[in-house]
């Protein structure tokens, strides 16, 4: 099974550009599912004979992030009829190309960063590219629901880190990130729910009247 | 056990007060929770109690220092909560007790962890906690404050855990039978720590931490999120969660010393702390929100402490001292606010008079003035002055310079504000209502420990902070 990792990291590489370049917020929301699907499967690709954990982390992994959690912003798609284009601050053209030098600046910081396994060595690039990409996505796209993909592309990218990590240090870790990400959203979802209520949209640019 | 205790009985106690649904019984679970927390971290005093789980839960002198500065402050705010409860009806009454309680399960957890990803889930568990408690009453500006504390500590927690990730794979070439991410074996082995990924790891925690902590520049929604919440959770973030996330810094700075790399972290610290007190001087004057004020002096009290962990030497010892000397200060001031809000109306401009209104909580309040502005003979003055002047004898003179220009500058600013609202006629001109023992008590408290931690450190605190100091690589005075 020798290169699959590098082939399902380049994958979520391209995911995360898929949600940089369209234009449709179902998408994007399509694109995060396939990349919780992708980051369930790393875990059995790279310790194959990982034994019960690893299949444990993979299934827990694609429940959350790539079932439950999509499913969840659909319904709030649904729920507030929301728009359904992306409104981005910066167009499309100039995030695609931001997103090149991310990836290309990440592979470049990463060769001062070296892992005690070189076989994990495209973890780092990959998972530094995916959380600046989330922290852009996040910062840029004004929908209160991108700004939720954005967070979770960006917990994506420390799950991604977190996998060089998997047999030194069992369980915690991983409980802490889906912990993190289910109720962080969960959280987040029943507040986006609420705006909606107040403000008839789901554009955060509107909670602007807290100012000095 | 009594580690265990100090975690898992707050908990049972929200699980209690949010199962039991008779109004009446909230304050006393509330009151139960602090009073078994309480009750456990005097023992803890008296006999040190051995670390559990293989030392992932563990009481050090600094942890033991924050633990007691949070169930102090807690118990402050659980017998105020005896009187706000009666005034006011937080919706969701039950769930509001019960995340009250919870954070201080968290804030144990964090006091109490020497594994860094434990620290980590207890931070996580205080963020969470708190937000409900920030939103409770369901309008635009709470919404748009509770969206903008989720959206940017979740970031930071996200950084923050990366940072902690950061550190695991410093550690790699541990030898075998180290146990990863434990406090300990992170000090004894620092010198094999690979020194890029510490550094990495040391500027994600600082980053992720310092949100949570309220940085500048990533302090945003500190002063929105302050403006909005009650000033029970106020009083709660200002004081325990900026504690916490600072005993995690703490942490790193711990293992940075050891490690060597102090002549990397000293201009970070010296930075991000400088410019917090600089923007929150900027914002200080001219401030009207009597809480939003309250905000930006948090800002600035935390540049401070990092201004201390960077000076080093006695200024490790100022760092720890002061931040015990802020939480006493900040949830006796937010209290003091709070009567304000509950007799006054608001603490929005053309309000004035409290000490008409309400002579006792107007005093708290002047009280708390003038402590917070580092004035003699209160006790941030001490702490002030040990790191000005561990700056002073480290040879960083502009740095001391500027320290003190700001200081200066925000002691106006505050004053300006809330000596307008303290004096002046008594707006509103119904009768002034008798004030509440349980609304004046609990500030009452927390003004006289100010105090006497101005006057006089009694010798065990004396000890901890110096070993605390210690282990952050600094000495007493």
């Amino acid at each position: 099974m020798q290169g699959l990792p590098e082939l399902l990291l380049l994958l979520v590489i391209l995911t995360c550009f898929v949600v940089l370049g369209t234009t449709r917020l179902s998408a994007c929301i399509r694109a995060v599912a396939w990349q919780g699907l992708l980051l369930g499967l790393l875990p059995l690709a790279l310790y194959p004979r990982g034994g019960p954990h690893v299949w444990g982390l993979t299934a827990g992994t694609i429940l959350v992030k790539a079932i439950v959690l999509p499913r969840f912003l659909r319904w709030a798609i649904r729920e507030a009829a929301v728009r359904r284009e992306v409104e981005p601050l910066v167009g499309y053209v100039v995030s695609l190309l931001f997103g090149v030098v991310v990836v290309a600046a990440a592979f470049a910081v990463s060769r001062t960063l070296p892992l005690a396994e070189p076989a994990r060595e495209m973890l780092v690039p990959a998972s530094l590219a995916t959380v600046v990409i989330g922290l852009f996505v996040l910062t840029t796209r004004m929908k209160a629901l991108l700004q939720v993909v954005g967070y979770l592309m960006l917990e994506n990218g420390v799950y991604l880190f977190g996998l060089t990590h998997v047999e030194r240090i069992p369980f915690l870790m991983e409980a802490g990130v889906l912990l993190d990400v289910f109720v962080g959203i969960f959280i987040m979802g029943i507040v986006v729910f609420h705006i909606n209520r107040e403000f008839d949209s789901l554009d955060s640019a509107h909670l602007s009247e807290l100012t000095d | 056990m009594v580690l265990l205790a100090l975690v898992v009985l707050p908990a049972l106690a929200a699980v209690g007060a949010y199962a039991h649904r008779a109004p009446e019984w909230r304050a006393p679970w509330l009151g139960l929770g602090a009073a078994l927390q309480l009750g456990l971290v005097i023992f803890a005093w008296i006999s040190p109690p051995p670390p559990l789980f293989d030392g992932w839960l563990a009481l050090d002198a600094l942890g033991l220092v924050v633990l007691t500065t949070v169930s102090v402050l807690f118990a402050v705010v659980a017998s105020y909560a005896v009187g706000y409860l009666r005034r006011e009806n937080p919706r969701g009454g039950r769930a509001f007790v019960a995340c009250l309680l919870a954070f201080q399960a968290g804030a144990s957890l964090v006091a109490l962890s020497h594994h860094f990803a434990l620290l980590w889930v207890g931070l996580e568990a205080m963020t969470l906690a708190v937000a409900p408690l920030i939103f409770h009453r369901h309008d635009r500006r709470s919404l748009e404050a509770v969206w903008k504390y989720l959206v940017i500590s979740s970031v930071g927690i996200a950084l923050a855990l990366l940072g902690i990730f950061f550190l695991a794979t410093a550690q790699a070439a541990a030898p075998a039978g180290t146990r990863p991410l434990v406090l300990e074996d992170l000090v004894a082995g620092a010198r094999q720590l690979h020194p890029a990924w510490l550094r990495a790891s040391f500027v994600f925690l600082l980053i992720g931490l310092g949100t949570k902590m309220g940085l500048a520049p990533m302090h945003t929604w500190k002063p929105d999120t302050y403006g909005e919440a009650p000033c029970v959770v106020g009083g709660l973030m200002a004081g325990t969660l900026t504690s916490c996330a600072f005993l995690g810094l703490a942490r790193v700075t711990e293992v940075s010393a050891a490690a060597g790399i102090g002549p990397f972290i000293q201009p970070l610290l010296l930075g991000f702390g400088l410019l917090s007190m600089a923007v929150a001087a900027a914002f200080i004057i001219g401030q009207t929100d009597l809480r939003r004020l309250l905000a930006y002096s948090s800002v600035e009290h935390m540049g401070l402490l990092v201004v201390g962990l960077g000076v080093g030497g006695v200024g490790a010892y100022g760092a720890v001292l002061h931040m015990v000397n802020n939480a006493l200060v900040k949830g006796l001031l937010f209290l003091a606010v709070g009567n304000v809000l509950l007799n006054l109306g608001a603490t929005s401009p053309a309000r004035s008079g409290i000490l008409r209104r309400a002579p006792l909580s107007g005093v708290l309040l002047l009280v708390g003035l003038f402590a917070v502005t580092g004035s003699p003979p209160f006790g941030p003055f001490l702490s002030e002055f040990a790191i000005v002047s561990a700056a002073f004898r480290g040879g960083h003179y502009w740095i001391a310079g500027a320290v003190f220009v700001l200081l200066a500058v925000i002691f106006i600013g505050i004053g300006a504000r809330i000596l307008d609202v303290v004096h002046g006629p008594a707006s509103g001109d119904a009768p002034a209502p008798r004030e509440d023992p349980w609304l004046v008590t609990g500030p009452a408290m927390l003004a006289l420990a100010v105090l006497v931690l101005g006057v006089y450190i009694p010798r065990p605190l004396f000890e901890a902070l110096s070993n605390a100091a210690g282990a952050l690589g600094g000495w007493p005075p």
